[in-house]
Parts: structure tokens; sequence; C-alpha cells
């Protein structure tokens, strides 16, 4: 026998009046850790949402809107190429991804297509101007989101998405779905554009936008093509939400007042009206989870105690010194944190799994992270709830112990 | 040897201070078996608790085998408890939800033995009274008499030298009341000493010496003339 067997036989004897407490933990971390759980994934979702977006803040003409711009990106009015080099060389922070654009329509085998020029990644690390503003510091898609499950696209369409890519040379095309199947090319092919051959270096997957029926290539044989001299009509930024929320915007307006800066707003905005309600939710449930749960603890261990103060009296008759009082009970707490951590866990996760996509509107996965926490946050309050109790038992005064009836 | 020096101790219940023990002295050599009488409230239990090392007085000393038990430590003194003085209880206080065996086992494990060798020694405890085929139950599955086979296996279990029993015929019938003295008898042949509180006197004239005790204060010891059994 060891001190283990004691507390175990005990408490599976007693297990109904353990049953309240251990409820009262169980649900309160089951209750954290689906919020949690389901915070995260949301959180997920929304950033996967303005990742697919592509950018945040886009920078256009001032006649331009944000609508004209998602709807065909087709813009007649430009802006100078020059003010990409004036934000890379600007000392503003949150700026990632920095992507100039020039969009054109053009006819391919008597269809409307759209040509956009891009400016590869090498190019902007081969201006030594550029170099050092911090721009490519940040690991490329701040706010790119890792969802377990879902297989991550071949890289360079991702990148394309973004619109941001490593490398393309002069000659170069990437051909959205829509375009390549109209036109019957895959990649090696050779198309002309406004009788420029280019190589297809890639077709991009389906997406549904614009981009499909898109053609990219680069920017300075686009702004050829167009004849309009080294002009853009768009820059396309992902910017960090935080910085965004801090006043970026303004920022760039101050140092680009002939352009208009506009943020995709909204999504920013839910996603930190969200992110901000569910953590406070947290919050308030661990609030909660602490007072009851410990409380509830607390009121069950001074019952246990005084129950068993006969037996108590008869171990420290036996020979018990008050450490070993101590720790039985203690023990007893941690035992009863761990059950109700491991269990809160288990059932938060499967409320979370089953709830996440009626509630937030996103598929909802495991987080293994969750289980430590969960169980240290359920043992940490069961043993400090116990604590006095436990005292309480170790500082019995056994004569009142033992006083026969 | 057990000996007490003085020994004074009072209760506050409710603001009024009752009289536990009230000066006692007295010496209990090696092997001795001592009953300790007096009316109800006259401060049996408390004596017995401050002789084993529950309870410290208020003033005076107790010494066992030479050592002041309350100048230890509080730990000092569970360790001496658990090494020197068995307690037999009047209602045996088992541990309710613990088999036999376990409840036997609980003073081994206090002591540091290993749980293979507690099993075995328990067993073989329980064998010595006679409840070897009562291993795995629980207190409540066994008789009145079995039960208090039990708890004099347990007190057993460490070998102690003081065997300290308040009352332990009390709940019990006749007969096995009996056996459980004449138990009794036979620890303190073996060496053992043995001091029995009890308000029967037929059961208190089976020991050596019987001391009364009347509102916290010794009156006489005297030897019971011709000694029973
Ligand atoms: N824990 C206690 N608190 C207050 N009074 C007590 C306590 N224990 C015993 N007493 C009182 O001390 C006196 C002696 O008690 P006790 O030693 O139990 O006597 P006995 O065992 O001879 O019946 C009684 O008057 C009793 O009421
Ligand atoms: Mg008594």
């Amino acid at each position: 026998m060891r001190l283990g067997t004691i507390v175990w036989r005990e408490m599976f004897e007693r297990r109904n009046q353990l049953f309240t407490s251990f409820l009262a933990i169980l649900l309160g971390i089951s209750v954290i850790v689906s919020v949690k759980n389901i915070t995260v994934y949301s959180e997920k979702a929304v950033a996967r949402e303005l990742d697919a977006l592509g950018a945040n803040i886009l920078i256009l003409p001032k006649s331009a809107s944000l609508q004209d711009y998602y709807g065909s990106d087709v813009q007649e009015d430009v802006f100078p190429e020059e003010y990409v080099a004036r934000l890379a060389g600007s000392d503003l922070e949150g700026l990632d991804n920095l992507s100039p654009k020039l969009s054109m329509p053009v006819e391919l085998a008597g269809r409307r297509f759209t040509l956009t020029g891009i400016l590869p990644r090498n190019e902007f690390q081969a201006k030594a101007s550029w170099q050092g503003a911090g721009i490519f510091t940040r690991p490329l898609g701040c706010g790119a989101v890792d969802i377990p499950g879902a297989v991550a696209p071949p890289a360079q369409e991702t990148l394309v998405r973004r619109r941001v890519i490593d490398r393309l040379g002069e000659a170069d095309a990437l051909v959205g779905a829509d375009v390549a199947g109209h036109l019957g090319v895959t990649a090696s092919d050779t198309i002309r554009i406004l009788g420029k051959p280019f190589t297809v270096t890639a077709v991009l997957p389906q997406t549904g936008t614009v981009d499909d029926s898109r053609v990219f290539a680069h920017l300075h044989e686009v702004q050829r093509l167009a004849g309009k001299g080294p002009v853009i009509n768009a820059i396309e930024i992902v910017g960090c939400c935080d910085q965004i929320s801090r006043g970026l915007v303004q920022k760039i307006n101050l140092l680009l007042p002939e352009a208009k800066v506009v943020t995709v707003a909204q999504i920013v905005d839910t996603q930190i009206r969200t992110n901000r309600m569910m953590s406070r939710l947290s919050l308030l449930f661990l609030g909660i989870i602490i007072l009851v749960g410990g409380a509830s603890i607390a009121n069950y261990m001074y019952a246990n105690v005084f129950e068993r103060r006969r037996e108590i009296g008869t171990l420290m008759a036996l020979g018990a010194g008050s450490s070993v009082v101590l720790r039985m009970f203690l023990l007893k707490a941690l035992l009863l944190g761990l059950g109700g951590g491991i269990m809160g866990y288990a059932l938060g996760t499967v409320l979370a799994v089953i709830l996440g996509p009626r509630i937030a509107g996103v598929p909802v996965l495991p987080i293994l992270w969750l289980a430590p926490a969960a169980i240290g946050i359920a043992t940490v309050i069961a043993v400090l709830a116990s604590y006095f109790p436990a005292r309480r038992a170790a500082r019995l005064d056994p004569t009142l112990a033992l006083q026969e009836i | 040897m057990l000996r007490m020096e003085s020994v004074t101790r009072h209760y506050t219940l409710r603001g009024r201070k009752v009289r536990a023990l009230e000066n006692v002295t007295l010496e209990i050599p090696r092997g001795d078996f001592v009953s300790v009488v007096g009316p109800s409230g006259s401060g049996k239990s408390t004596l017995l608790l401050t002789l084993g090392g529950m309870l410290s007085p208020a003033a005076g000393r107790v010494m066992l085998d030479g050592q002041s038990v309350y100048e230890l430590t509080s730990e000092d003194r569970a360790r001496l408890r658990r090494s020197k003085v068995g307690f037999v209880f009047q209602t045996f206080n088992l541990v309710p939800y613990l088999s036999a065996l376990e409840n036997v086992q609980i003073p081994l494990y206090l002591n540091g033995m290993a749980p293979a060798e507690q099993t075995r020694r328990a067993a073989s405890l329980l064998e010595q009274v006679g409840l070897g085929d009562r291993l795995d139950h629980k207190p409540s599955e066994l008789s009145v008499g079995q039960q208090q086979r039990v708890a004099l296996a347990r007190m057993l279990a460490n070998d102690p030298a003081v065997i300290l029993a308040d009352e332990p015929t009390g709940n019990l019938d006749p007969e096995t009341g009996e056996t459980v003295l004449g138990f009794l008898e036979q620890l303190s042949r073996e060496g053992r000493t043995v001091v029995m509180v009890t308000h029967d006197m037929r059961a208190a004239r089976r020991a050596r010496r019987i001391l009364k005790l009347v509102d916290g204060t010794l009156s006489n010891g005297r030897h019971p003339s011709p000694r029973a059994g």
C-alpha cells in the first residue's frame, strides 16, 4: 500500500460526494477549452480569409474605388512606380509583401482577359536603395496560416495569390486557369500577347476569382506593352493587423498624398473585434471557473476533512505525522485536478469540434497544447483550493477526532 | 518505561475551563499491565492520549524509554508512536473504505515498509488473529468481534512495546470481550506494557494494577488482591 492507495480507495468509495465538485471543475475546464479551441480556429479562419484576399491595404489612384478594384482591377488611371520606392524607403512598420501591379485588358483568341504586370521578389532585393528597409525581413506571408489537413498548394501558385513571387523572367508568364483552358496551353508552351511571345511557366489552379482570367507577366514588360512609361495602377500591401489598427493607413496617406489608401477595413475590424471578444470570454470563464470550481472544491474538501476527522485521528494514532495527512489531502486534490483537467480537455475538445462549425462557422480540430494547459489550470485550482482544508486536517486535534461517542 | 510527571491538562469549552488531568504523576514499568478506572468524564481518555504522544499536556512531562515525548518535534513524535505505541479503540476505528488487509498495512506503510513486504506481514498478522480468510473484507462486511480482531492485528503491526487500550471491551459482548482481555494479558506476558482504560471493574481486575481517576486526579494505585486469570 502507498499513500495513493488510501487516497484512491477513499475517492472511489465516496465518489458520489466527489461528484459535484468534480463536475464543477470538469465543466469549467471544458468550457474554457472549447471557447479557446473555437477562438483559435476562428482566428485562423479570419486570417485565412485575409490571406486569400492577398492584401489588406491597397494603394490606388485617387479616382478608383475598392469595388472597382475587386471587380475587375483594371483602371485607366495610373501613378508612378516610384511610389513603391517611397514606401520601401520609409520607416513605416507593419508593411509586408509590398506588391506593385499594372493591369491592362488584352484580347486573346477572341476573348478579353487581363494582363497583369507584377514585380518578382528578386527585383526588390536587387535594388540597393530598398534593402535594409525591413520589408523582407519578415517571413513571407504575414498572416499566412497553416491549416492542418489542408494541403498547401505548390509554392508558385501560392505566391501569385499573394501577388509576390520570387522569380519571374521578362519573357515568362503565369496563366490563369480560364485563360489556359480557353487557349489550350500548358506549362512551357509559348503564347503571344500583343505580339510579344511569352513562355508559360505555370498554369494557376482554379480560384473562382478574377485571377482565373488573368495572365501574370513581369511588370516592366507589361509597362512596355502598355506604353505609359514606368507607371502602375495599384500597390497591394499585406499589413499587419496590429499596425493597421494603430494608424498605418493614415501614415501611408501622409507619405503618398496623391494616392488613395484603402484597407479591407471591415474584415480587419471584425477579426480584431471577434478576437477581442473571444479572449475576453475566455478570461471571464477562467475567472468563473476559478471562483466556482475553486469554491466548490474547497467546500467539498472542508466537508470531507470534517467527515473524516476520526479517520485522520486514527491515522495519527497509528503514527502518521501531519505531513502525511497534508500530503494525503493534497494528493487527492491533485488527482481531482488531473481527472478534471484530462476529462475537461476531452469534453471541451469534443464540444468545440461539434459546436465550432455551428457557432463560429469554422471547422475546428483538436488543439494538443490545450491539454497541458487545461490539466495545469485544473490541477492548480484544485490544489490551491484544497490547501487550507488539507492544512486543517493536518492540524486536527486528535482528541476531538478520537472522542468516543 | 512509561512515566508521567505532574501532568496537567485542561480543555476550554465555550469559554469555560474543563479540568481533564490535574497534576498526575505515575510510573508504569516495562511489561506492566495497568488498568485505569473512573467515572465518565474523569479524564481517562485524556490520560491515555497524553501517554501515547497524541495530546500535549499544559504542564508536566511524559517520559517514554527515557525520552521526553513532548519535547520531540511533532514528526518525531509521530515516528515514536508508530514504532513504539499501539492504540486500541472502543469503536476500533477501522478505516471503512479499506479492506482488513489494507487496514493492517497502514502502520506498516507509515513505517516505510515496501508494499510486497507489507502484504505478507499484514496477512500473517490477520492469520494470527484467525482472520486469514477475511483479508479482502471491508470492516462493514465483518462482525463486531472480527472488526476488533482486525484492529488488534493493526495495532500489533509494528510490534509496539506500549499498548494503550481505551475501553477495548466496551462495544463487545462478554464472550468477545473475554477474548480481547485474554489477548491483552498475553501481550503483557510477552513483555509489552499494557494500559487499559475501562469502567468495567471486572475487566479492570484482570490487570496487575488498577489506577483510579476521579475528576482528573489519580486517587490511589492499589494492587487487586487475588489476581484473576
Ligand atoms: N476536546 C475536548 N474539548 C473540550 N473538553 C473535552 C475534550 N475532550 C475531553 N473533554 C472534557 O475533559 C474531561 C475528560 O474527558 P475524557 O478524558 O474524555 O474523560 P473519560 O475518557 O474519562 O470519559 C471531560 O469533562 C470532557 O468533557
Ligand atoms: Mg473516554
